[in-house]
């Protein structure tokens, strides 16, 4: 389903990415190994496997999952994250007859210090335009069936609040151990495009 | 401000292009982008989010749709860059003039050839100071009251997206004080107040549209107006039927 992602060997917006960087490292605005932090930052340190981890923990503790569904923002702060963007937390939970998705329509919004950077196409025309109005149509183009009384509660981000999505535990992970169910959590199912 | 940015509904703009997780940036730049914004922000060009959101609002629209989340944030920190006196247009075009000459190979490694990844020299990532305010006033609005959304368009920035204005819907929770963006996006203050979570039906937001799906949205106290009427709930259960 997906297209390939080639592009022309220079963007226009990369040139002029070029020019502006070396003029701050030429004013001392810009330290040019920050790049290489941010790179390191978000591919090695804030990601979804965060999220999955919370995930993992509500599934095996109802206390926590309980807490995290009342108050996100605390029930995290064990979790010794960073990357920002989560002032405040709500976790929303999917059931048989519920199903959360998050957007931004505005703009990009998105709870880096769990799910880490948004993926290219939250960030699309696409996806913010059509989620919004069409979600049924939109989670089946991208391989998700629901059941067609599933009622489906779409959260747009239009403020500082963040969402995440607490997926249904796989019914054919009972017994697994927190850190083996973490790997079953997917960046999808907590931003409410996959189940 | 009705701006390109203002997404939410509008018809046209294709396919979802799906992409499995793995890739965070597709290409240096765009790691190079991120880290600008951060310095930009350290630098002083602005001091609050919600003033660089509306920079990237206020880039060309084509620029917007076809430059890509990066294309936009550069679009952004490089305006604000400006207005601040920080760099000027010319600086960057002259910049601009070097790196677009073709370059013999070897010249061009000098990004590849950076260090590796290493400690990071910034510090964590820049906080900028939190938006949630104490307030002193109690909550216009309770958990289960009907209000309604405000149906002008607003000048400038805010967090009122078009296609939640002038509708009805329900408040599903309160969030405390927050600073207003619409004021602290053009220096006008932080004004804190109220911020709601809103529940819209479907059917009030796209009539003919899907009978089984809310869309909630987080509003500010300015947008939102209580609706008294026991024949408005009457009218959306009589819609849901």
């Amino acid at each position: 389903m997906s297209k390939s992602h080639v592009h022309p060997e220079v963007l226009p917006q990369a040139l002029r990415a070029e020019a502006l960087e070396a003029l701050l490292i030429e004013k001392g605005l810009l330290v040019a190994s920050a790049v290489d932090a941010v790179i390191t930052r978000y591919s090695e340190r804030v990601g979804p496997m965060n999220g999955a981890r919370i995930v993992a923990r509500a599934w095996v503790d109802p206390d926590f999952r309980q807490w995290l569904l009342e108050d996100g923002t605390a029930a995290i702060s064990q979790f010794d994250l960073e990357g920002g963007q989560v002032e405040k937390l709500v976790v929303v939970a999917n059931s048989a007859q519920i199903h959360n998705v998050v957007v931004c329509t505005l703009c990009s919004c998105y709870p880096w210090a769990v799910l880490g950077l948004p993926p290219t196409w939250y960030k699309d025309p696409a996806y913010r335009s059509r989620i919004v109005r069409e979600p049924r149509t939109v989670l089946h183009e991208m391989g998700l069936e629901l059941q067609p009384d599933m009622q489906i509660r779409v959260w747009d981000s239009s403020a500082e609040v963040r969402y995440m999505v607490l997926p249904e535990q796989p019914l054919d992970s009972a017994g697994m151990t927190e850190a083996e169910l973490a790997e079953r959590v997917s960046r999808d199912a907590m931003i409410g495009v996959a189940r | 401000m009705d701006g390109i940015h203002d997404l939410g509904g509008k018809h046209g703009h294709g396919d979802v292009d799906y992409e499995a997780p793995g890739t965070v940036f597709h290409a240096r730049w765009e790691a190079t982008v991120f880290a600008m914004v951060n310095a930009g922000a350290q630098a002083g060009a602005w001091n609050n989010v919600d003033r660089f959101r509306h920079a990237v609002e206020r880039i060309d629209p084509v620029a917007y749709l076809a430059h890509g989340y990066y294309g936009r944030w550069l679009g952004g920190v490089e305006t604000l860059l400006v207005e601040a006196g920080l760099v000027t247009t010319a600086e960057i075009e002259q910049r601009l003039a070097r790196v677009s000459q073709p370059q013999p190979a070897s010249l061009n490694e000098h990004v590849a050839a950076r260090p590796k990844a290493q400690p990071d020299p910034m510090g964590p990532p820049p906080q900028m100071a939190g938006s949630q305010r104490s307030m002193a006033n109690p909550p216009k609005f309770n958990v289960g009251d009907r209000v309604a959304t405000a149906t002008q368009v607003l000048d400038g920035h805010t967090r009122l997206p078009a296609y939640a204005r002038g509708k009805s819907g329900m408040i599903a929770a309160v969030h405390g004080g927050w600073v207003y963006p619409d004021d602290n996006a053009h220096g006008r203050g932080e004004n804190p107040c109220y911020l709601y979570t809103v529940t819209f039906d479907g059917l009030e937001l796209w009539p003919g549209g899907d009978p089984l799906m809310t869309v909630s949205l987080d509003l500010f106290e300015p947008y939102l107006t209580h609706v008294a009427c026991p024949a408005t709930d009457a009218q959306d259960a009589q819609e849901l039927k």
